[in-house]
């Protein structure tokens, strides 16, 4: 089932185009990685998707619905966003935070029923122990933890983040990533999130999609994606991309040793 | 299961404190206006002031002498009221500019809206122009300069690009033109006008009445239900623009609201009363030191927090001299000016 499916979108900043005929759909239980090098268009794809932006062509699709034509609070009932890092709201407490993502469900009062919904989010991503903790006092990775939390209590089919791994040790990366990969599994979520990192995308998520300079220059699998000559055309480096491993994995060379060396 | 049973258990309890602070606050509230009121010349005892007022809300059953009556309906009580309200509402719309603007220094003061008010003062004083004439030209003039003001720091602040610390800054740059334009008309100005425009701004309850006191207390009581049902948008809107979005929360139109509410409830307040420094900065601030950050939670207190500082500096203002009575502008800057530098040195996190 297709939750997500953007079409033939294109997106300008008065005269400098940024983005051009990107296209690609996400299915539930699909984690699709948008990998590229700084200034490709990632943020703005997603912020054009999550509907900050107003594409100057193409249109995305939720749930069967155009974006344009769904409400605030219907879109914040169908696709939730991820930061890259907590905002500076941050003396309030984890609880609150995530109580935060039955904003589009409230009016007046919290229910019994969205604290239920609260508490368990907490648990299921391992935040129980925190849940009165200031999201201030919490370390990068329980913030980002926090930040899933609230997305989760969102009940959303959809969700999209934005290099939310950045600021992490390789531990917490793959804490986040872990956490991400059984939810579309078990909740059957469709996940679009921007990665740095190539080997970690290559890891966990099912497609990939490589911008450049604002157009789709490869989507696929990580297998049929990550290789030399888009490292090379793409990030313009020289990379070996070990394929012996569970998932495709590239280690970039300095181009005088490769030459060298080989 | 028993972890979950932890966690609901935890947050109840968070929330009950929190509703014990706020009631404690207002019984606080409560027990100073009754002994604000005692104060001045006439020496009435707290039982004899707080008779006094009930026997002006139930003259059936209660009954004071008629003096005590006179002294606290005619001239104390409008005034401790008025202090009172202008403190909850001085609070609640630095609360609320704190949080669409998402800057801990966002105040009235800060952001210069109490400055254009001096110099819309100002203007009725010197040169006798304003908008409405009469009775109410320098009230009319300082709120009309102050809601330009709040007009001009929006645009600026919904202005492609502009971060939060730009704001402020642009904050204090206006506050400084509107200094110059009103030392530029006490320049010109004779020695009577310079005086009134000194007096105006050093911020007072000097000249409350009780239809001044019906004003501010009518456009609370309209204002401060919606903020409080609109509550999870200040949240949302405190973690960005794009999160307040996705969270369903229409952003522009969010914080124009906000920010015509929070101005108009400044401007209503010091027109009547002239600068009341720090109250819109520093109440927030006490309490979300005390109970956290969150809005739904934060926005009722600050109001009777608030509202205990003026009545307090109030009676202060009038016992330090006494019988001269000091400003209650001054004192405020005195008791929040230290607390201001507390907070920088000791804020973590937040």
């Amino acid at each position: 089932m297709v939750r997500l499916s953007v079409e033939d979108l294109s997106f300008a900043y008065r005269n400098h185009e940024v983005l051009r005929g990107v296209t690609f759909p996400v299915h539930a239980g699909e984690i699709l990685g948008l990998v590229g090098p700084n200034g490709c268009g990632k943020t703005t794809l997603i912020r054009c998707v999550d509907g900050m932006l107003s594409p100057n062509g193409g249109k995305v699709m939720l749930e069967g619905r155009e974006l344009g034509t769904m409400h605030r609070r219907e879109v914040a009932r169908a696709m939730a966003y991820v930061p890259q890092s907590a905002g500076n709201h941050t003396s309030s407490t984890v609880f609150e935070t995530v109580l935060m993502g039955r904003r589009p469900y409230l009016n007046w009062t919290v229910n019994p029923d969205d604290e239920e919904k609260v508490v368990a989010a907490l648990d299921l991503l391992d935040l129980g122990d925190l849940a009165l903790r200031k999201v201030g006092e919490l370390s990068g990775g329980e913030r980002q933890r926090v930040m899933i939390a609230r997305a989760l209590v969102q009940e959303t089919g959809v969700v999209l983040l934005d290099e939310p791994t950045s600021n992490l040790d390789v531990c917490h990366q793959m804490g986040v990533m872990e956490v991400l990969s059984s939810l579309a599994e078990e909740k059957g979520l469709a996940v679009v999130i921007a990665l740095h990192d190539l080997n970690l995308a290559a890891t966990y998520c099912h497609r990939l999609m490589v911008l450049s300079a604002g157009s789709v220059y490869g989507y696929g699998t990580p297998e049929e994606v990550l290789t030399e000559a888009m490292l090379r055309n793409v990030y313009g480096i020289e990379a070996v991309v070990k394929r012996d491993l569970p998932a495709p994995y590239m280690v970039p060379v300095r181009a005088g040793r490769l030459r060298g060396g080989a | 299961m028993e972890q979950n049973v932890i966690i609901q258990e935890g947050y109840t309890r968070l929330k009950k404190t929190r509703a014990l602070f706020i009631v404690g606050l207002l019984s606080a509230l409560v027990i100073l206006i009754g002994i604000a009121v005692t104060l001045g010349s006439a020496g009435l005892t707290v039982g004899e002031s707080y008779l006094a007022i009930l026997a002006g809300l139930f003259p059936g059953i209660f009954s004071a002498p008629d003096l005590a009556t006179t002294i606290v309906w005619d001239f104390r009580l409008h005034r401790v009221l008025f202090a009172v309200s202008s403190g909850f509402g001085l609070a609640v719309a630095g609360c609320v500019m704190q949080g669409i603007l998402r800057n801990p220094l966002a105040s009235p003061f800060t952001l210069g809206i109490a400055s254009a008010a001096a110099t819309g003062a100002s203007i009725a004083i010197v040169l006798g122009a304003g908008v409405v004439g009469g009775e109410y030209l320098v009230i009319g003039n300082a709120f009309l300069f102050s809601l330009l003001a709040a007009l001009a720091i929006y645009g600026m602040a919904r202005y492609r690009g502009i971060g939060s610390e730009t704001m402020v800054l642009a904050g204090i740059a206006l506050m400084y033109l509107f200094s110059a334009v009103t030392s530029l008309l006490q320049y010109v100005g004779s020695a009577e006008q310079l005086q009134a425009v000194v007096f105006w701004m050093f911020g007072s309850v000097d000249k409350s009445s009780w239809p001044k006191l019906a004003i501010v207390a009518l456009v609370l009581a309209c204002t401060i239900p919606y903020l409080i049902y609109r509550a999870w948008d200040l949240n949302a809107l405190a973690e960005g623009d794009e999160v307040a979005a996705s969270l369903g929360v229409p952003v522009e139109r969010s914080m124009a609201v906000h920010m015509m509410i929070a101005s108009l409830i400044t401007a209503v307040i010091i027109c009547f009363t002239g600068t009341i420094g720090f109250i819109g900065l520093v109440a927030p601030h006490i309490t979300r030191m005390v109970i956290g950050g969150d809005f739904p939670t934060l926005l009722p207190p600050p109001r009777p927090g608030g509202g205990l500082l003026p009545p307090s500096a109030d009676s202060i203002a009038r016992s330090v001299l006494a019988p001269q009575v000091l400003p209650v502008g001054i004192v405020t800057a005195f008791l929040g000016v230290p607390f201001f530098i507390y907070l920088f040195l000791h804020r973590r996190g937040a």
